[in-house]
């Protein structure tokens, strides 16, 4: 007991110290459970938030918006797979993971519950979904497990051209005929409450932060990092001469920061439940491919064996 | 969830130009060696990261423990002599 | 002369078109993340193709056209692309059937594009024919894994193979607008791609322990834009956002 407490203590001081924690090094069990968690969560995310986008693909207007958004949506399949394998450093299962997304007893997060009837949407999530998720990565990238670490710094370096690819999409559309412009603006409007959501609960409903920022793990709480965002993004939408949908929202020069109106967290408790407009559709669409990607899996696995042994009686024949 | 399309894991180290040593950037899964070199090709340099990729499955690396790390590597911090500064030549011979 | 020209290269656009609006379906949907972004590689480097072709037929067509404009705004009918590229995509074993025929056709003929008389199409052909190689390999190395794999994968795709067989023979059939260009050295002699591809699929089929189906009636009449059901769809869901407003730039 004391011999477990000590080491509890080191590796604390090894944290405090701004060490990183490497995949061999002794860590509290629940360290490893919460980065497990943490991070497979955020690679559901990454895998289910293609869906969204993928189905504008065969849809994109241009020829040059097509190729960026297939571009863009495979370096999700990409981030997706970089932070499978951080957590797999973990002695996680990619496989385990997977299936608990799939029989949904893992969450991912809850923004690619919303649908995307618009073209406009493409723009809006480029921009503002994008936008907070890299918020919460230039955070982690100073996490203090290594391997989510190093993940977050590749991704945070292939994100940079998403959220300039949606700006320009909503830039082109403001500008653009008044169809378009209001195209624009009706995709803010659905999308603006749902980004600041991404940052989770208030502070002091959240329950499981002071151990992560503790750990290290966590950075920055969720009600900073939000406010960091809105301040961040506000001139942007005034740029494009849209209007954010929030009467409450206004520049408070004692604070240096912008005010903003009360989040509705029914609606983020509901979604998180699986009552979004998506949330069936978006299981439905990972288990269908998982599903059907299965005798595929399997006949690769199987050649491989075949070659090995192939392989095998050509050596000890030769 | 049967385990028969459980791909294997492997290690994926790439040279990002000649001249410099392969370097570790990740693992990813594969059935067999030639479609890791593929799978790496699309997941590790997407945008021009490497010109050369060594693949290899993870269970055939072995590691130093972290238990071990003092044994291992502390007796090597007291050896100054191995290094230039430890040995005084004046000035005036100039740099060597 | 001209007309001739603008349509052989609007045939090799629409190609890389259709089959990278096809591939990209796929995105999202892979049997695995690591085939997902393989599968996208491939289908950005048509996209890619098909911007270049696309640029080239505007510039033939001249006035105000652009990329977009050819790529999105024509008739059913005005599109030149083979019927295999068309085609559903089935399950994985069977886009990859359809790739394998597809790129072992394309890797010959760019190979031979690359001494066309015409400028642009040799350029073009030096570019794609890198991509068009790593494709060919790539699936001709997915069939065998399938063909060889198990016992549901190898009726799989033996399957597909049968079903796809009867849209191959249109890509080696030379027609007026072939045979005109052929005279000028500016397009590809089918007949001599025919011959390479009959050899190479013979090869990674019997590597692949799959049986090559019997040669019998071929369909024809997509390079001269007369389509099957399926391109009305592609068309409808790639076109439907630039022909709602028309007006706008995007």
């Amino acid at each position: 007991m004391t011999k477990e407490m000590n080491l509890e203590e080191r590796f604390q001081a090894y944290v405090d110290g701004e060490n990183k924690v490497e995949p061999k090094d002794w860590m509290p069990e629940k360290y490893r459970k919460t980065l497990i968690r943490q991070i497979s969560q955020h690679a559901h995310s990454e895998v289910v938030g293609m869906l969204p986008e993928a189905n504008w693909i065969t849809r994109a207007p241009s020829l040059r918006r097509k190729v960026a958004l297939l571009a863009k949506v495979q370096d999700e399949a990409g981030h997706g797979l970089y932070l499978y394998s951080a957590a797999e450093t973990l002695g996680a299962d990619r496989m385990d993971m997977v299936d608990d997304l799939l029989t949904g007893k893992a969450k991912y997060s809850s923004i690619f519950n919303y649908p995307t009837p618009t073209w406009a949407d493409i723009g809006a999530i480029g921009w503002l979904v994008d936008g907070a998720a890299i918020a919460n990565q230039v955070m982690l990238c100073r996490t203090s497990y290594g391997p989510y670490s190093r993940a977050m710094v590749r991704i945070c370096k292939e994100e940079s051209f998403h959220q300039r690819q949606g700006y320009e999409i909503l830039m082109t559309l403001a500008q653009g005929t008044p169809e378009q412009k209001q195209m624009a603006q009706d995709a803010l409007n659905r999308w603006w409450w749902p980004s600041l959501m991404m940052f989770g609960p208030t502070d002091d409903n959240s329950p499981n932060s002071a151990q992560s920022m503790k750990w290290k793990i966590k950075r920055k709480s969720n009600d900073e990092l939000r406010q960091e965002f809105i301040d961040k993004t506000i001139p942007q939408a005034e740029y494009l001469g849209l209007s954010v949908p929030d009467p409450d929202l206004k520049w408070n020069e004692e604070r240096g920061h912008y005010d903003f109106g009360t989040i509705d967290w029914e609606e983020f408790y509901q979604v998180i439940k699986g009552n979004g407009k998506c949330n069936k559709q978006r299981l439905r669409a990972r288990q269908e491919a998982h599903a059907k990607g299965e005798w595929v899996r399997e006949a690769a696995n199987a050649y491989a064996e075949k070659q090995a042994v192939r392989k095998a009686k050509e050596g000890s024949a030769a | 969830m049967s385990s028969k399309d459980n791909w294997k894991i492997w290690e994926i180290f790439i040279r990002s130009r000649n001249g410099l040593s392969h370097k570790h950037v990740g693992s990813l899964h594969a059935p067999d060696a030639e479609m890791a070199i593929k799978n790496a090709r699309d997941v590790y340099t997407r945008r021009s990261e490497g010109v050369s990729i060594w693949v290899v499955p993870s269970e055939a690396i072995t590691a130093s423990s972290p238990d071990e790390a003092e044994p291992l590597f502390t007796p090597s911090d007291d050896k100054v002599y191995r290094h230039p500064t430890f040995y005084e030549i004046p000035d005036e011979v100039g740099h060597m | 002369m001209k007309a001739q020209l603008l349509e052989y290269t609007l045939r090799l656009g629409d190609n890389a078109l259709i089959l990278g609006q096809r591939l990209g379906e796929w995105c999202g949907h892979g049997p695995i993340l690591e085939q997902d972004i393989a599968l996208s590689n491939i289908a950005l480097d048509q996209l890619g193709q098909a911007r270049m072709l696309m640029q080239y037929a505007a510039e033939q067509k001249g006035g105000d056209f652009t990329e977009d404009k050819v790529a999105f705004l024509r008739p059913e009918t005005e599109y030149h692309n083979c019927l295999l590229v068309e085609l559903e995509n089935g399950d994985w074993g069977r886009t990859i059937v359809r790739q394998f025929l597809f790129d072992t056709y394309n890797y010959f003929f760019y190979s031979a594009l690359l001494s066309s008389a015409d400028n642009r199409l040799q350029e073009i052909a030096q570019k794609a024919i890198k991509e068009i190689t790593y494709h060919a390999q790539w699936s001709a190395e997915w069939l065998i894994r399938l063909g060889d794999g198990t016992e549901e994968s190898h009726q799989r795709v033996q399957r597909s193979l049968n079903d796809l067989w009867e849209w191959t023979g249109e890509l080696f059939s030379m027609d007026a607008v072939d045979e005109a260009l052929l005279a000028e050295g500016i397009a590809v002699n089918l007949a001599e791609i025919k011959v390479q591809w009959d050899q190479k699929v013979n090869e990674i089929l019997s590597l692949a322990t799959l049986k090559r189906p019997e040669d019998a009636w071929m369909q024809s009449g997509g390079k001269q834009g007369e389509h099957s059901e399926y391109l009305g769809y592609v068309l409808a869901v790639m076109q439907h956002l630039p022909r709602m407003y028309p007006e706008a730039t995007w």
